[in-house]
């Protein structure tokens, strides 16, 4: 048992000597993987890091803060189209872009945050649902944005410093990821972290703990929406191409989802959740590759669905782990997690 | 209308009980004062501030602490978390230096630290040091209550309302309870308003008792003075 000797042992990153363990071996990994893995599993690791940072700005509103949100791919609409026209028309360099993007967001964070406080639970929900439809539309709609056609978006580059390959690419992905990984595991361990926990909690008796609850929820908007903003323009760089029809209702459903797989209320949980949806989504869709069982689903799809192919298989695939997930562990991939790890600390008991 | 005409005057150091049969309206004062209602009439003054319809977490800054009479705990955080949430208004981390520290150097983890031991000071006062890092919710009902006054002393309060502290108590947490508000008062100068229904309680420890009735005041005195007021009395077992 590891004993306590410091109360900074609360609030440190590696609480025990396991954990330190643990975490280094992740980041060897992460630094190993861009030299054995081919482009395309890099190109999907990209995509479930910038999903993580997502997820995790969701799961800081809607976990942590007990506040719903409908519209998430507005803020990442919002955060992709802010980067690259800050690059593109503004020849702004790309890491302050980057930050821009985080802050323009943010900053339509605070203000969809100002009517959403008169609001709660599914009237919340619409009023979210009304903000990301709403953003895609504008955008689509607007001419320096491209319109319909969307837009080209130049390489990251840092300095003199072009990500050019995968390898460089997942570099700085993962390497923005990372920060913003530890960023929110320490400020949700802080003051600020507590006081959204406690407002989800209950509201009346944060405010007696002198806590300004209207200040508090907007604050969580906009750090949401700053998350989601960065995960948004990042999103821009890796795929090169943006448009507006992408930044739809199922993306923001799909947020929703990997936080709620993954785990409310836990930042690990929103990584999980983020991975484990994005594998999914990319690996069902050459489903009919796998052995025996592909050519099979294939062949039902084909048989009894009217639309031919694969779209039927992909979608009711992932409906069905999703809910078996959500019915036999409530608490997400964190807790099978949490059981997992409750198991090995009294193995072999 | 909830409350009509009351006025009370509660002097510093002192504990001063708010009796009534239910209904009387002594929640109502305690939401008044901590800004959760806004009186239509009337004003509201603490330590010579007026602060008649200020926002709750208002009143908190200036002082003013609480319990509620059915447990408002943060159910999904441990003890020693509800209890940090005591002193919220005493810290000041916000969101770049909450989410960029590494190291017991920087200024939100000294922070984090220090108040982690004030709070320490609280959990060993109350006894709860076996429930620091369960889940409030986890917790016996006995415990919870503790808990929750144990969150209101984390503020370092000036005034601290108690609304029916022993409620649900048996007797032996009830005697605890007692000696541990006497405590507060003692140690901690900590003013006490207390809404209670346990008479023997009431009487034994408050400095001053004030009765209620249907949103009016009946009584105002000693707990002796207010044993044997006729209205009182009237008010509690009905007219003769």
């Amino acid at each position: 048992m590891d004993m306590k000797r410091d109360y900074y042992e609360d609030i440190q990153l590696c609480k025990t000597s396991t954990a330190l363990v643990l975490t280094i071996g992740l980041f060897c990994c992460l630094v190993i993987i861009p030299f054995v893995l081919g482009d395309y599993n890099l190109y999907l690791l990209n995509l479930i890091a910038i999903h993580s940072i997502v997820a995790i700005g969701l799961n800081i509103l809607v976990g942590y803060t007990g506040q719903i949100s409908l519209g998430h791919a507005g803020f990442f609409a919002i955060g992709a189209y802010t980067g690259v026209l800050l690059m593109v028309k503004g020849g702004i360099p790309f890491p302050l872009a980057l930050i821009l993007a985080g802050f323009v967001s943010s900053g339509f964070g605070f203000l969809l945050g100002l009517p959403a406080l008169r609001l709660e639970g599914p009237y919340l929900a619409i009023a979210t649902l009304g903000f990301g439809m709403a953003v895609t539309q504008i955008i689509s709609h607007l001419d320096f944005a491209g319109g319909h056609m969307g837009l080209q978006a130049p390489k990251m580059s840092i300095g003199p410093f072009v990500a050019d390959t995968g390898v460089e690419q997942y570099a700085v992905i993962m390497s923005v990821t990372a920060i913003m990984t530890v960023a929110a595991i320490n400020l949700m361990k802080t003051r600020v972290g507590r006081a959204l926990v406690a407002i989800r909690d209950s509201e009346i008796a944060a405010e007696a703990m002198g806590v300004n609850v209207l200040k508090y929820k907007t604050l969580a908007f906009a750090i949401s929406a700053f998350y989601t903003g960065v995960g948004g323009a990042l999103m821009a760089f890796a795929l090169a191409h943006i448009s507006a029809g992408s930044f739809n209702l199922i993306l923001s459903i799909t947020f929703l989802a990997m936080i709620i797989v993954g785990g409310l209320g836990s930042i690990m949980g929103s990584i999980l959740g983020a991975a484990l949806l994005t594998y999914l989504q990319i690996k069902l869709q050459v489903v009919q590759e796998a052995p025996i069982i592909g050519p099979f689903l294939l062949d039902v799809s084909k048989r009894f669905f009217t639309a031919e192919g694969l779209p039927n298989i992909q979608s009711i695939l992932i409906g069905g782990i999703m809910i078996a997930i959500v019915i036999f562990e409530p608490l997400g991939m964190r807790g099978i997690y949490l059981r997992f790890k409750r198991y090995w600390k009294m193995w072999p008991f | 209308m909830a409350l009509h005409g009351v006025s009370m005057d509660v002097e510093e150091g002192r504990i001063f009980s708010i009796i009534g049969p239910n209904g009387a309206g002594k929640t109502t004062i305690f939401n008044c004062v901590t800004g959760i209602y806004r009186p239509t009439k009337g004003n509201i003054i603490f330590r010579g501030q007026e602060i008649t319809g200020r926002k709750a977490h208002y009143a908190a800054g200036l002082g003013i602490a609480r319990t509620f009479q059915n447990i408002e705990l943060f159910g999904h955080l441990t003890t020693m978390d509800n209890l940090l949430l005591g002193r919220h208004i005493h810290m000041k981390t916000g969101v770049f230096s909450g989410a960029f520290f590494f190291g017991k150097k920087f200024p939100a983890a000294r922070e984090e630290c220090h108040h982690r031991e004030v709070v320490e000071r609280i959990i060993e006062f109350l006894e709860i040091e076996a429930y620091r890092n369960t889940f409030v919710s986890a917790l016996p009902y006995g415990i919870r209550k503790l808990v929750e006054l144990g969150r209101a002393l984390a503020m370092e309060p000036t005034l601290l309302l108690l609304d029916e502290p022993t409620a649900g108590m048996n007797q032996e947490e009830k005697r605890d309870m007692m000696f541990w508000i006497r405590d507060i008062r003692d140690d901690f100068k900590i003013t006490i308003v207390m809404v209670e229904h346990d008479m023997n309680l009431v009487m034994d420890i408050s400095d001053e008792v004030m009765a209620l009735n249907f949103g009016v005041k009946l009584v105002q005195g000693t707990p002796e003075e207010v044993r044997n007021d006729h209205q009182v009395l009237e008010a509690y077992l009905g007219q003769d």
